[in-house]
This record gives structure tokens, C-alpha cells and sequence, in this order.
């Protein structure tokens, strides 16, 4: 049963991981950039829940959408006003950028008076609400995440396969300035792909608050979302998921089974495993350059 | 700009490529064999945390600025040097073999980290090293053994032949010393056939590999190399900092080390040196404005990620040659004036087309 | 006739599902220079790859010199003699066209790390040695002027001397040269022809060329290979090879075609 127990709460951190992975992978598949800053938005998305819930008053859905839908305008504003200008110089330097928004984030969001370095809680409605099958004890907190990932990603699949932002948005991905000629606003899609990035971050945020507490470093969590997306492969969206589940679980797992200080790091061996092993991770494309 | 005619193959080779050039690195020399007598106390520590900083970049710069390949974790390297050198020298060893040992540590395990960057690229390179950098840092903190944990480890002062470096000054000519050597070697390295093979990596393996350079070998040169130099850079700075603990050689420190490389100026030794002067004067300078700002923000523990944040993103943006290029531009515009044009400078603009081939 | 410089038998390359080079055999002779000719897509570049050791042949094999060439890794193709230039330019953008020179030279050199990090005399001389043979590529290429210019900032056409004379700094013995015309204007087209040439009396080097500028090719080539969707159609001297009625329907496409193409009103 502990087993059970375990890959249940593996899987909704894996989620977690997953969501974020998501969102960098939305936005290599885009433009070829690389950002660290996918954490610092999830936190950032979970503080404007807090505030909006605790100070403003608002009731949960509203605040829910109200977070998602300002966190996906920040980051049109964030591709618009920073990233846009910078396209172009080595990916090295762009990493550097986004570096820096991070801290930016991570910064500035201490300094707001009511914030500060403490932790928050989140108030959601669903909070310490268990659910009970059989002798399983399951935290309405790790299902609500499992099944928000899963309905996500079935509306980014449609989205993608179906709608013709979708295909503009992989069209502009493949050969931008192809893309250009056949009329496609490439910069204007560049920025609604930040934007569903910083939105799909803001999702990861509430749904994680109520597992870990909101507090500003929560960003730091970001970096584990790294392994995942490199162990699903970085031009794959389902990769990301699954490379998500894949550190929760392991990570869920080797906290439980394995000595003290293998939990932090066992997400880092299975990259390193998977890097020699299959280094363009499970769903990953090949990369070679046709000269 | 100073126009160098060339009669020799000599002049292309050598290290100082004209007179106003030597002037200069010879004012620069009398001004550091001075400086313990020139500056006060405070000052040269802060310059040996520059000397010692700048063997680390050296490295770094390396290999990414010369050699291509992405290096998140690079503070690993640097732990390992340092937690060696500590070791050593407390078991009384004497300082140049403990030193010797360190840097050779760090160059191994620089070695065993290049062996998975030989078969990834860019930014799966880049997660690879990130990853190895947390489970260095975490090995450090678990081997409580040899490295005293979490708790710290104290580090004695360099010792040898019953000779000890116990004054500032003394530690200060061995930095200058090896800061020295390091950057001669490199400069050494980056005029031969060795340097430009790194150089053809970072710009095109494909036809680095046509001209017959062998991709792994060199690359792991390159990591060796730019490992055994954040190791004795390591070592210089368990002795400065005189008490090591794990979290010192964690994320944020490689964070730092990037900082350091990007805004002094990606692919330029100069750039190392600026750098390093940055990332020490930095801090001393928003401690200076603190108190000038409202309480709020200048009280803040985040004021400094908010001021490193806000310099890297307006260096990427605005000068993205680093603190070297703006220094090129801005000398070029005194040397030239009244002819300097606004776009001498200008980077051509590239679309981007996906290198990845389904 | 003498042992050829370069054979290939029997080369097939499979992309997944798709056959690019279907069981093509050719023999370049010492001395000669042999054209690849054919419609896009037809696997020209593709061939090339495979003596770079870049791809990997599904079939077939490859012998320079008499040795087995599919059973060298990619960097010591070089070091057998065999030098190329890339279609798409592949120059190390942000060093000096003399950089680029010295960097072509790497194959001869003489010195290891150690000598390197001392920069002792074996290195300095090597590095004048060096030097002397990119001087002298840079006289037959007439570089002098953009010597030390970094490579991002030149026009197309010298950029395409610049991968020319890089390859030349190798000293190699078979030269491969990828579409040396395209791009160029009827000028730089005319000199790349007589350097061609140069190259192939004055400097005693095999050239293996793929090229689409008919022109070029029949002015400069001794034999020619026509290929079409990854298959060999002709063989034979460039006048033979461009009257091949094969090779006429694959460039322009059948009579059939061609009179759907004529115009139906006067």
C-alpha cells in the first residue's frame, strides 16, 4: 500500500514537473530558446492566486482564472519587451536572459511588503480533503493535480492537431522565415506561446501551493523540471509529461527506499542514465544538422 | 584604429601585438607587484578574490566562450579543487603538491563529466553539467567524512618547507603568481593549433570534424583543462576563505560564474578579468546604495537577485559583447573620432531556421 | 590503367524509408576532374556525406587508395588526403578568414597539448610553417585583402573562396567540392573555373565536384556522373553525358512534357 501511496504522490509531483517541463518545451519547440524562468513564472502564477484569494477576497474559480489569464498576458509582455529583442544572439546568451528574469522574479516578489521571505498558505477549497478507497488514503490535492495535467493536455493536443493557431504556432517552429512568407505572424505567435507558457506555469503554481506552501523560492523547483523534459526528449510535448511522471516517481520513490540525500539528486542520475543511454530522451527527435 | 603593418609571421604570433599595448600591461604589472603596499588592507582582499575568481573564469570562459560547450554546474569543479586542497593541506601536506593534487582532481573529474557532453549538445550539454554540479555539491555535504558535511570544514593557511603564507600579502603574490600563469597558458593556448581547434568546435563541428579535428578528444581537453583550472582557483579559495561548506559551490555560485563570463564579454580573456571585477565589486556597491533606497526594497534579501537579474538582462540586451565589447567601442570611438559610425559594431540579424532535421 | 584514387561500389543510403543513394558505383581517377550532375534530390550531396563519413552507407563500400574508407571515423578522412567544401557554407563565423586557413591546416600538425600550453620553439615553428602555407593559398586565391576580416561579415562570393581555400590549406590529395558556382555571378563563376583548373595542373590535386552550372562543368570537367533520384543514368565525358537522352528527361522532362509547355495560341 505504501507503494501505492507512494507512485500516487510521485505522480502528482511528477505533474508538477511535467507542467513545466511543458512549458519549456512550448516554447524550444517555438523559438529554440531555452529559459530558466519557467519556475520563477509558476511561483509568480501561485502568489497572484494567494493575493488575489487572501487580500482581494476573491472566491476560488475567479481567482483561479483570473491568475492564469494575467500570468498568460505577463508573458506576451515578457516575450514583447525582453525576449523579442534578443532572438538571434547565441542560445548561450539568451539562457543568460532568462537567468536573470528568474532572479528579477524571485527578487522582486520579496519586496512586496506583504510577502517577504515567509511562507503562505493557500486557501483552496479542497484543502486536507482525503479521499479513501479501500486502505488507500489519497490527498484531494495530488488527484486534483493528476487530473487537471490530464485534462490540460488533452485541450493542448486539440489545440495543437486542430486549431490553426496550433499549426501556425509548429509551421513558425520548423522554418521561421518560411513562415513569414506564407503570412504567418511569426513574432505575434512567438508571444502567445510565451504567454500559454507563463499560463501553463500558473496552473503548476496553484496546483502545487497547496502541496508545498506558496514562498519565493519556490521557482528552485523549476530546475527539476529540467531532467524531465531532457528524459522525455525537448521537442516533445507528451515527452515532457511523461519525463515529468517519470522524476516524480523516481524522486517519490528513492526518498522512501533509498538512503538520505539520494531523493534530491535522483532526478539528476536518471538525466545522466538517460543522457548515455538515449541521449535524445524517450520521444525526442534526432538532432542533425543537413549540410 | 591602430593600423599594424605586419613584415613578419612573428608579429601575428606574439602574445602583445604593439607598443602602446606593452606600455599599458607594464603599467598594469608595476601597478599589481605594488599593490600591497599601494592599497589598503580591505582593498587587496578584495583584489585576491578578483585574482582568484579570474583563474576560475579563466576556465570557464574556456570552455564555453572558446570551446561552445554549455557549463551550468561549473562550481562542482571548483568544490572539488577546493575541498582537496583543504584536505591535503590539513593533513600537512606541503602546498605545491596539495595544489598540484587539486587541480589534477578537478582536471579528472572535468575528464569523467565530458565523457556524456561528447555525445550531447547545447542545451542537453547544459543539463548534464547542472546535473553533475548537484550531485557534487550533494556527494560534498553527504561524505561527512573527509569533507565535514553540512558543518563546514576549517582550511589552514599554505605551508611549505616550513615556510607559511599566513599575511595577506604573501597569499596575494601567490595569486598574482598563478593568475599570471594560468593566463599565459591560456593565451598560450588560444595562439596554437589546440586553441583554434576549440574554436572550430564552437562554431562548426561538422567541418571542425572535415578538417580532421577529432571531436571527443578535443572536447575533453577542453573540459579537462577548464576543469583543472576552477579546481586551483578552488584551492586558492578555501585558503582565502579560510572555512568550507557544501552550499558555497552550489547552483547559485555557478550562476555567478556564468554572470561573470557573459557580462565581462563571452569568448575574450579580457572579459575574465572584467568579469571577476564585477562580480566582487558588485555586492560592495549595492551595499553602498542600500541605504539610499526606501526601506522596503533596499532591506530586501532580494535586492541583490533583483540588481544581478536586472544587469544580466540589460547586458544581454543591450551589450551583448560584455563589458569588453562596450570597452572595444568605447576605445575605438577615442581612437578614431570624429569617423566612428554608429553601426561599426552591429551584429548582422539571423533568421532563425530549426537546425533539427526529422 | 592505374589503381583509381577514389572507388565506390554498390552505395546505398537509406533515410528511414527513403532510398537517397540506390546502388551507385563510380571510380575517380588520379589527376582527372569528375562531376556529379543531377536534378535536386538526386543524392549528389548525399555521396559526398559519405566520403566525409558523415552519413553512413546502408550498403556498399567505399575504397581511397586502395583502403577501406567506410571504416574511418570523420575526422581521419582528413588526414587521408581528402578535403572538402560545404553547399551551404560551413565557416567558422566568427574568426579571420586566416583563422579559418589555419584551422584547414590542422591535419599536418606537429605539436601536442603540452607544447601548445608552453608555447615552446617546435610550436612557434610550426605555427610560421603554418602560416607560410596558408600565405601561400591566400596568393593563388587572391585573399590578401580580407585576411584578416572575420568570416560574418563577407560577401557570399568570398566566402565561397574562403571554404575553398580552407580545404586547400589541407594539402589533400582528392579535393571535393560542393556546387563551387552557386551563388557566384558570371565573373566569380569564370574564376572559380580557371582555379579549378589551376588546382587540378599546377597543384596535381583530384578534383570530385558536384555541379549544376552546365557551363563550368563542361569547361572544366575530364569525366562526368549524371544521377537521378539516387540511381547513376550516364557515365562518360561531359559531351557524351549531356547528350544522353536519359539525362535530358531527367533535366528537362519527357517530349511528352515538353509539348504540353508550348504554348497553345500563336
Amino acid at each position: 500500500m505504501q507503494f501505492v501511496q507512494l507512485i500516487i504522490s510521485g505522480s502528482a509531483q511528477g505533474c508538477i514537473y511535467g507542467l513545466i517541463a511543458l512549458g519549456f518545451v512550448l516554447i524550444y519547440k517555438a523559438t529554440e530558446t531555452v529559459t530558466f524562468a519557467q519556475g520563477d513564472l509558476m511561483m509568480l502564477g501561485a502568489f497572484c492566486g494567494l493575493v488575489l484569494m487572501t487580500i482581494l477576497g476573491f472566491p476560488f474559480w475567479l481567482a483561479v482564472l483570473c491568475s492564469i489569464a494575467a500570468m498568460a498576458v505577463f508573458g506576451v509582455f515578457v516575450e514583447r519587451l525582453v525576449i523579442r529583442p534578443v532572438l538571434g544572439q547565441p542560445a548561450f546568451s539568451i539562457v543568460m536572459l532568462t537567468i536573470g528574469i528568474a532572479y528579477i522574479a524571485r527578487g522582486l516578489i520579496t519586496m512586496v511588503p506583504v510577502i517577504g521571505t515567509e511562507t503562505h498558505t493557500l486557501p483552496v477549497p479542497y484543502k486536507d480533503m482525503t479521499l479513501r478507497l479501500g486502505e488507500l488514503v489519497l490527498a484531494y490535492e495530488h488527484l486534483v493535480v493528476i487530473g487537471a495535467t490530464a485534462l490540460l493536455c488533452v485541450g493542448l493536443y486539440a489545440l495543437f492537431r486542430y486549431s490553426k493557431i496550433g499549426i501556425a504556432m509548429q509551421a513558425a517552429s520548423q522554418n521561421q522565415i518560411a513562415a513569414y512568407y506564407m503570412g504567418i505572424p511569426v513574432q505575434r505567435l512567438n508571444g502567445m506561446v510565451w504567454g500559454l507558457a507563463a499560463a501553463v506555469a500558473a496552473i503548476a503554481g496553484l496546483l502545487l501551493a497547496p502541496i508545498t506552501f506558496v514562498h519565493a523560492n519556490m521557482g528552485f523547483i523549476g530546475l527539476k523540471a529540467f531532467p524531465a523534459a531532457v528524459v522525455g526528449g525537448f521537442g516533445s510535448l507528451p515527452g515532457a509529461i511523461v519525463g515529468g511522471l517519470i522524476i516524480g516517481i523516481v524522486e517519490s520513490l528513492s526518498g522512501f527506499y533509498l538512503p538520505e540525500g539520494f531523493k534530491d539528486i535522483a532526478p539528476y542520475i536518471v538525466v545522466l542514465i538517460m543522457l548515455m543511454v538515449k541521449p535524445n530522451g524517450l520521444f525526442g527527435e534526432k538532432l542533425r544538422k543537413k549540410v | 584604429m591602430r593600423y599594424i603593418f605586419k613584415t613578419d609571421y612573428e608579429q601575428d604570433i606574439r602574445i602583445v601585438k604593439h607598443g602602446g599595448q606593452a606600455f599599458w600591461y607594464s603599467l598594469l604589472g608595476v601597478f599589481l607587484l605594488l599593490s600591497p603596499w599601494l592599497l589598503p588592507e580591505y582593498l587587496l582582499a578584495q583584489l585576491i578574490f578578483v585574482l582568484i575568481y579570474s583563474v576560475i573564469g579563466l576556465g570557464l570562459m574556456l570552455l564555453s566562450g572558446f570551446t561552445g560547450q554549455f557549463s551550468i554546474g561549473h562550481a562542482a569543479f571548483m568544490g572539488v579543487g577546493a575541498y582537496t586542497q583543504a584536505v591535503l593541506t590539513n593533513a600537512g601536506w606541503p602546498f605545491p603538491l596539495a595544489f598540484a593534487c587539486a587541480g589534477g582532481l578537478s582536471g579528472i573529474v572535468g575528464i569523467v563529466i565530458g565523457v556524456p557532453a561528447l555525445r550531447v549538445k547545447g542545451i542537453y550539454l547544459g543539463i548534464a553539467t547542472l546535473a553533475f554540479g548537484f550531485i557534487v555539491e550533494e556527494g560534498m555535504a553527504r561524505w561527512e567524512s573527509v569533507t565535514g558535511g553540512n558543518a563546514g570544514m576549517h582550511v589552514k593557511s599554505p605551508a611549505m618547507f616550513g615556510w607559511t603564507l599566513d599575511s595577506n600579502a604573501e597569499f596575494y603574490f601567490l595569486c598574482l603568481a598563478i593568475t599570471v600563469g594560468a593566463t599565459l597558458a591560456l593565451l598560450n593556448l588560444l595562439r596554437s593549433p589546440t586553441g583554434r581547434a576549440f574554436v572550430a568546435i564552437r562554431d562548426s563541428e561538422i567541418s571542425a570534424q572535415s578538417m580532421g579535428i577529432h571531436l571527443a578528444r578535443y572536447k575533453t581537453v577542453s573540459f579537462a583543462l577548464s576543469a583543472a583550472l576552477a579546481g586551483i582557483g578552488g584551492a586558492l579559495y578555501a585558503h582565502k576563505i579560510k572555512f568550507l561548506s557544501p552550499e558555497q559551490f552550489s547552483i547559485l555560485q555557478s550562476i555567478d560564474l556564468l554572470l561573470m563570463v557573459v557580462i565581462g564579454g563571452l569568448g575574450s580573456v579580457h572579459g575574465v578579468f572584467l568579469g571577476a571585477i564585477f562580480l566582487i565589486t558588485m555586492p560592495q556597491l549595492i551595499a553602498m546604495g542600500k541605504d539610499y533606497l526606501p526601506e522596503s526594497v533596499g532591506q530586501s534579501p532580494g535586492l541583490q537577485a533583483v540588481v544581478y537579474g536586472v544587469v544580466l538582462v540589460a547586458f544581454v540586451m543591450f551589450e551583448p559583447h560584455g563589458l569588453y565589447g562596450r570597452w572595444l567601442r568605447i576605445r575605438t570611438y577615442l581612437q578614431i573620432f570624429p569617423f566612428y559610425r554608429a553601426g561599426m559594431f552591429k551584429r548582422q540579424k539571423a533568421f532563425q531556421k530549426s537546425d533539427r532535421l526529422k | 590503367m592505374s589503381e583509381p584514387l577514389l572507388s565506390a561500389q554498390g552505395l546505398t543510403v537509406r533515410f528511414g524509408g527513403l532510398v537517397a543513394v540506390n546502388n551507385v558505383s563510380f571510380d575517380v581517377q588520379r589527376g582527372e576532374v569528375f562531376t556529379l550532375i543531377g536534378p535536386n534530390g538526386a543524392g549528389k550531396t548525399t555521396v559526398f556525406n559519405l566520403i566525409s563519413r558523415i552519413y553512413q552507407p546502408s550498403a556498399g563500400g567505399i575504397r581511397f587508395e586502395g583502403e577501406d574508407l567506410i571504416a574511418q571515423p570523420p575526422h581521419a578522412v582528413a588526414a587521408l588526403g581528402i578535403a572538402r567544401t560545404f553547399q551551404n557554407i560551413e565557416l567558422f563565423e566568427f574568426a579571420s578568414v586566416l583563422q579559418n586557413l589555419l584551422i584547414g591546416t590542422h591535419t599536418h600538425r606537429r605539436t601536442n597539448l603540452w607544447q601548445d600550453l608552453l608555447f615552446t620553439g617546435t610550436t612557434r615553428r610550426a605555427e610560421i610553417h603554418a602560416r607560410q602555407k596558408a600565405e601561400q593559398v591566400i596568393d593563388f586565391l587572391s585573399l590578401q585583402r580580407h585576411r584578416d576580416s572575420m568570416v560574418a561579415g563577407l560577401p557570399y562570393g568570398v566566402r565561397k573562396v574562403v571554404e575553398l581555400a580552407r580545404a586547400l590549406c589541407a594539402e589533400p590529395k582528392l579535393l571535393l567540392l560542393d556546387e563551387p558556382s552557386s551563388g557566384l555571378n558570371v565573373e566569380e563563376t569564370d574564376d572559380m573555373a580557371w582555379w579549378i583548373q589551376d588546382i587540378q595542373r599546377d597543384l596535381g590535386i583530384t578534383v570530385l565536384m558536384v555541379e549544376h552550372d552546365m557551363s563550368l562543368v563542361s569547361k572544366v570537367s575530364d569525366r562526368v556522373l549524371a544521377m537521378n533520384q539516387g540511381e547513376v543514368l550516364a557515365l562518360g565525358s561531359p559531351d557524351e553525358v549531356q547528350a544522353h537522352p536519359g539525362v535530358i528527361e531527367a533535366y528537362l522532362g519527357s517530349t511528352d512534357d515538353l509539348s504540353s509547355l508550348r504554348r497553345t495560341t500563336a
